[in-house]
């Protein structure tokens, strides 16, 4: 029954609407790539330089190689959103488990996480990602752990927050007067009350992670196996002034993507915040 | 021997603004099957008393002897014996159970801590919500399905799930209206008379704990001022703050209440950061002299067979 009204509160929301309903098809064209398009994207299948519309075979054309870019965009969807969800994952954990242990014991516990939370603001987030992939190489798992380790600050403090005002409550205390451990506590009691606006937070930052391995990517420090969407576009980019579509038409993806998570973000906030969804 | 002693029980918080001695040594006995009214101020440190019998806030100083075993300086993992036999009803019935757990889950608490196998807790959880006069459907249905009554209850039924001796009443009707206030006060006098639990009740209501209580101890800044039986105390009180207090309680005849001698108090509380030296009264009361600003009273045995912390009574 609440979760009806969880999905009625979040479809009064049109664009949330709209945006999940993209996500989906963004999800189930990754899923399904191989099926729609059986062979390696990477492989030269026609002509290069061929504009969109310019042979019905390769709908959006190809790119200075004679690739598919529609084959290689649905592929890159996989790439894309995987290095987002698992970077946001990564992100939410340590942001959860650095959030919930600061706002729940306080004191020095609390004085030390968020000193250490301020130092990894303080570093410029690219150039932190960056430095990381190069450190220790271009490998898929590092770019995900290189985004999530720059992404977890605003989620932990996120988490404290909603800690710090849980965790004085009567049902809290009331656990405590029971003789239930801490970690029960935290895990089992607070933390189901405090996840709403962390998992606005979390889709926030699939759509943040996406932009980061973009920009990676872009720079060339991407995985050279994945054919991500960022790749596509930095891989584009010599040719920007002839063939710009090679570009655009990832950077298209990539934008729609990201617009959709965050609408999707804002609904959330709306069907799992129901005092705040009149405003 | 009595289920529960206070020995001079002090417990302190330090502040920004300094040392605040939110209770400050407080001696008091219960005995088995009887209810002791804790009234006093907001402020006062009543809720902190019961709290630090919980074991909820850090006890600074004295013993607490439940049933004889000083439990204050014992640590978590010592104290599931204690668990067992003291429990808390809280004030609030819309922050005390979690919004997130079924109604069966809250009740069903402290029955998986202490180790439960899963159909006796169900069966128990059963029997419990019967207990309190809930339906049995209520288990599988979330807190805010129900009204703040029905979550007092289910409160009680939780504080219950262990079969206790001593029950912490923390304000368990303030938050409710006055409509079913009565109700969840007789559900309370039913379970004791059929289970022999003690109550600690806590309150700033006065017409609840003359009500309810055998006995009654009178709080103000930390300390107690008197403690005594209920008719004793409210048939002549002796301290000047406790006459004052009942005095301000509203009477419903207004005859009776226009006859009666007005006992106004001045001021408001002050700040426990700061209490007034000797007795911490002596900003407000009427007797005031000298000699209460420099020496604390101590309780002592007074006319009405109670005992009073005062100089001049």
């Amino acid at each position: 029954m609440q979760r009806f009204e969880f999905l009625g509160r979040f479809a009064r929301n049109r664009g949330a609407l709209v945006g999940a309903c993209l996500i989906l098809v963004v999800a189930l064209m990754a899923v399904f790539a191989s099926v729609f398009f059986p062979t390696d994207p990477l492989r030269i299948v026609g002509l290069p330089e061929l504009w969109p519309g310019e042979d019905p075979e390769f709908p959006l054309g190809t790119d200075s190689l004679g690739r598919d870019i529609l084959s290689m965009i649905v592929h890159g969807a996989r790439a894309t959103l995987l290095i987002g969800l698992f970077a946001s994952a990564v992100a939410t954990i340590i942001g959860v488990g650095v959030g919930a242990v600061a706002g729940y014991f306080g004191g020095w516990v609390d004085e030390v996480a968020m000193r250490a939370a301020e130092l990894f603001q303080t570093i410029p987030n690219l150039i932190f990602v960056l430095t990381i992939v190069v450190i220790l190489g271009s490998t898929l798992t590092n770019i995900v752990i290189a985004i999530g380790i720059v992404s977890w600050t605003p989620i932990a403090r996120m988490t404290r927050a909603e800690f710090l005002s849980l965790r004085d409550r009567e049902f809290v205390q009331a656990c405590r007067s029971m003789g239930m451990s801490d970690f029960r506590i935290i895990v089992s009691e607070i933390l189901p009350n405090a996840l709403p606006p962390v998992i606005v937070l979390s889709s926030l930052v699939v759509a943040g992670a996406i932009l980061f391995e973009s920009a990676v990517s872009f720079l060339g420090l991407g995985d050279p196996n994945v054919a991500s969407w960022g790749r596509l576009v930095g891989d584009g980019r010599q040719l920007i002034r002839s063939s710009w579509y090679i570009c655009a038409i990832p950077g298209i993806a990539i934008m729609i993507t990201v617009l959709c998570l965050n609408l999707v973000g804002d609904g959330l906030n709306d069907a799992l915040n129901p005092k705040l969804r009149d405003r | 021997m009595s289920l529960l002693s206070l020995r001079d029980v002090r417990v302190q918080f330090n502040t920004a603004g300094g040392v605040v001695r939110a209770v400050n040594g407080v001696s008091l006995d219960l005995a088995v099957g009887e209810t002791l009214g804790l009234v006093g101020e907001s402020g006062c440190g009543k809720s902190t008393l019961g709290k630090a019998i919980m074991k909820l806030v850090p006890v600074t100083g004295g013993e607490i002897l439940v049933e004889g075993v000083d439990i204050a300086p014992l640590d978590r993992d010592q104290l599931t014996d204690m668990r067992r036999k003291v429990q808390m009803i809280f004030q609030d019935p819309y922050g005390s159970l979690n919004p997130r757990s079924t109604v069966g889950r809250s009740v069903a608490q402290p029955l998986v801590l202490a180790g439960w196998k899963a159909d006796a807790t169900a069966e128990r959880v059963e029997t419990l919500l019967r207990w309190v006069g809930l339906p049995s459907d209520a288990k599988q249905r979330y807190p805010h399905e129900f009204s703040g009554g029905q979550r007092q209850r289910i409160g009680i039924a939780r504080a219950l799930a262990l079969s206790p001796r001593l029950i912490i009443c923390d304000e368990p009707v303030s938050a409710l209206d006055v409509s079913v206030r009565a109700q969840v006060i007789n559900l309370l006098e039913d379970l004791k008379s059929q289970f022999g639990v003690s109550y600690l009740f806590i309150s700033h209501d006065l017409s609840v704990v003359e009500h309810i209580a055998d006995r009654v101890a009178v709080m103000y800044l930390g300390m107690l001022f008197e403690v005594g039986g209920r008719d004793q105390i409210w048939k002549s009180p002796q301290h000047p703050y406790t006459r004052a207090l009942l005095a301000a309680a509203p009477i419903a005849n207004p005859r009776l209440a226009r006859a009666r001698q007005r006992a106004v108090l001045q001021g408001e509380l002050p700040s426990p950061l700061d209490p007034p030296p000797g007795c911490p009264f002596n900003s407000r009361c009427p007797m005031a002299q000298d000699r209460c600003r420099v020496e604390k009273p101590v309780l002592r045995p007074v006319a009405n067979g109670a005992q009073a912390a005062c100089h001049f009574v």
